[in-house]
């Protein structure tokens, strides 16, 4: 009796071990069959290099909101990059053993807050910041509604992401390899750079493109700050119009409009795929980064 | 000669301490910008923020700047969030007991599955939602509380899975051993001695991923709907923070949008008590557990 219970367990449980494999497929492989609507009709290329977006003339160009995406996601990255590797230095490096301690909660807190309070957040600070201070001081007008914007509110948003998974790459550096460079005469800061930059350089890089994933399918903080503007932007201050903002926005009328949740649902699915490519080449690198420490 | 090495030690010793400021100057800004974010928030509800706000539901004309609260979205997402949380613990605890008991720490399988778990992690909650979606009309299902719930679960599955795993993987080998034994089937040990030794860890986990779904608007915006009422069944379309908060500051009167503030500052309380006692209880419920 025993037995059988411990055998229908395993049978249940098994199941449950395959769970999240068929749940990677179902999802790209539910998006695929809405989307064959209108992969069937126009091809690849125009969905993906076109910017006209007409959705009642039956045109759906992604392109803007492929460009609107990348935008956002690449000044998020410029500026919280560089930061977020210097903060996890500090901490891992330089920080007494409480600051270490106690920025744990820190770092927690702000990866758990919702994307709705970095929103609103946004739209009260950085938004009148980048229209009336940021925009004055580089001569051009913007409603502070900008790509700029959204980088900012992304930046802060990627943070504990590149610092969780930096301070954990630089914990498995051996303490003795920075001893041994300290004893050599090096300063803090060459050890630093020489040692544990160099030895973590891959982990980084994967940290970056966790960030990167995490940032390219960010909606609701972005939504709310970026403009949402169908048009491919210009520059830092121009609004943008980001791929899961433009899901987000249109959800409502999409059933009224031939093939519009089509082209919606081939906008889930680019960002599926996008994401999923960075993701797994974030992962492969940790792993060989683990495999080579141990 | 000792002049230039002099000159050379100075040089990196500027270097050294401009590194040393600006990283502490970078670990400031990451704190700084929590405060920020915090105290704007907070200092922005204090005018919109009442009694009545957290008791009622929104009266006619409640998104014009007229009588109401936002309970419904309140009770909304406290419904929707626990309800996910459940589910994703129905498929988290199994999995991660099926990874450390029935499988090697380290088996082909373990490893693997633990992959497609950090990919789920990694997807966009904008793309649950568009999942979710799909399999709601797939179903024929309207916009509902339960499908709110399925859809958050998914998004919260992984991360609590996760969370769950790396709890299980410390504890020690010799505890299952004893467990075996003394005779016990796997799926004996599993459910008395893992799930008590973890008990903190699970507990913990869950709290994560509650916060995790409880904050989530872009998941819930396609398959849970909103209503200015209290859902009374799971096939009612439910109301949730995140959602009304993005939604009152939508509109284009100053008063509601002083709402919007006072809702995210609720919704950020909630996460904040969340995490406070994610800790107290990892630090509390030890009763069990055996070091």
């Amino acid at each position: 009796m025993r037995l059988l219970k411990d055998a229908l367990a395993q049978r249940a449980m098994s199941f449950v071990a395959a769970l999240p494999a068929i749940l990677v497929l179902l999802i790209v492989v539910g998006l695929f069959l809405k989307s064959k609507a209108i992969l069937g009709v126009e091809p690849l290329s125009r969905l993906l290099f076109s910017s006209a977006w007409h959705p009642l003339k039956g045109q759906f160009g992604l392109l803007s909101f492929i460009t609107g995406t990348a935008w956002v996601t690449v000044t998020a990255l410029v500026l919280a990059v560089p930061v977020s590797i210097l903060a996890a230095i500090y901490l891992s490096e330089y920080a007494p053993r409480w600051v270490r301690e106690s920025a744990k909660p820190v770092i927690d807190l702000l990866a758990g807050l919702p994307s709705v309070v970095y929103g609103v957040w946004g739209v009260i600070m950085v938004v009148p910041f980048v229209g009336g201070v940021l925009a004055p001081l580089a001569g051009v007008y913007s409603s502070g509604y900008s790509i700029l914007a959204g980088g900012i509110v992304l930046a802060i948003m990627t943070f504990p992401t590149i610092i969780h998974v930096t301070l954990e790459v630089f914990a498995s550096v051996p303490r003795s390899l920075r001893d041994a460079s300290l004893s050599l005469g090096a300063t803090k800061w060459e050890t630093t750079r020489h040692v544990v930059l160099r030895k973590g350089a891959q982990g980084i890089l994967a940290a970056s493109v966790l960030g990167f994933s995490r940032a390219f399918g960010e909606t609701m903080a972005v939504l709310m700050v970026v403009g949402n503007v169908p048009a491919v932007p210009r520059s830092l201050f121009d609004a943008g119009y980001p791929l899961p903002a433009l899901i987000a926005n249109n959800y409502g009328e999409m059933m009224s409009v031939p093939r519009y949740d089509a082209a919606l649902m081939t906008a889930a699915l680019v960002l599926m795929l996008i994401v999923l490519f960075f993701n797994i080449l974030a992962r492969r690198i940790l792993v060989r980064v683990e495999r080579r420490v141990r | 000669m000792n002049g230039v090495a002099n000159g050379r030690l100075g040089k990196r010793k500027r270097a050294d301490l401009f590194f040393r400021v600006l990283a502490t100057a970078s670990a400031a800004v990451v704190l700084f910008s929590l405060l920020l974010i915090l105290g704007t928030i907070l200092w922005k509800s204090v005018p919109a923020l009442s009694l009545s706000m957290l008791t009622q539901t929104p009266k006619g004309g409640f998104y014009l700047g007229k009588e109401g609260g936002i309970l419904n979205a309140i009770l909304g997402s406290l419904y929707l969030a626990v309800g996910a949380t459940v589910l994703a613990l129905l498929l988290s605890l199994p999995l991660a007991l099926y990874l450390n008991l029935y499988k090697g720490r380290a088996s082909k399988t373990a490893v693997w599955t633990r992959f497609f778990l950090d990919v789920l992690w990694g997807v966009p909650s904008i793309v649950y939602g568009a999942f979710g979606f799909v399999v709601m009309l797939a179903l024929g299902l309207r916009a509902s509380l339960l499908a709110g719930m399925l859809t958050v679960a998914l998004l919260e599955f992984p991360i609590m899975c996760r969370a769950i795993d790396e709890v299980m993987r410390l504890v020690p080998l010799e505890l299952k051993e004893a467990s075996d034994s003394l005779g016990a089937t796997r799926f004996e040990t599993a459910l008395k001695v893992m799930v008590r030794q973890c008990a903190p860890g699970i507990l913990t986990g869950a709290l994560l991923a509650f916060g995790r779904g409880i904050g989530d608007a872009a998941s819930v915006l396609f398959t849970a709907g909103f209503t200015d009422r209290v859902p009374a069944s799971l096939a009612d379309p439910a109301a949730t923070l995140p959602l009304a908060i993005f939604f009152q500051l939508g509109t284009p009167f100053p008063e509601v949008q002083q709402r919007a503030y006072a809702s995210a500052a609720v919704l950020t309380l909630i996460i904040l008590l969340i995490s406070l006692a994610g800790r107290a209880v990892s630090r509390k419920v030890t009763r069990h557990v055996v070091r």
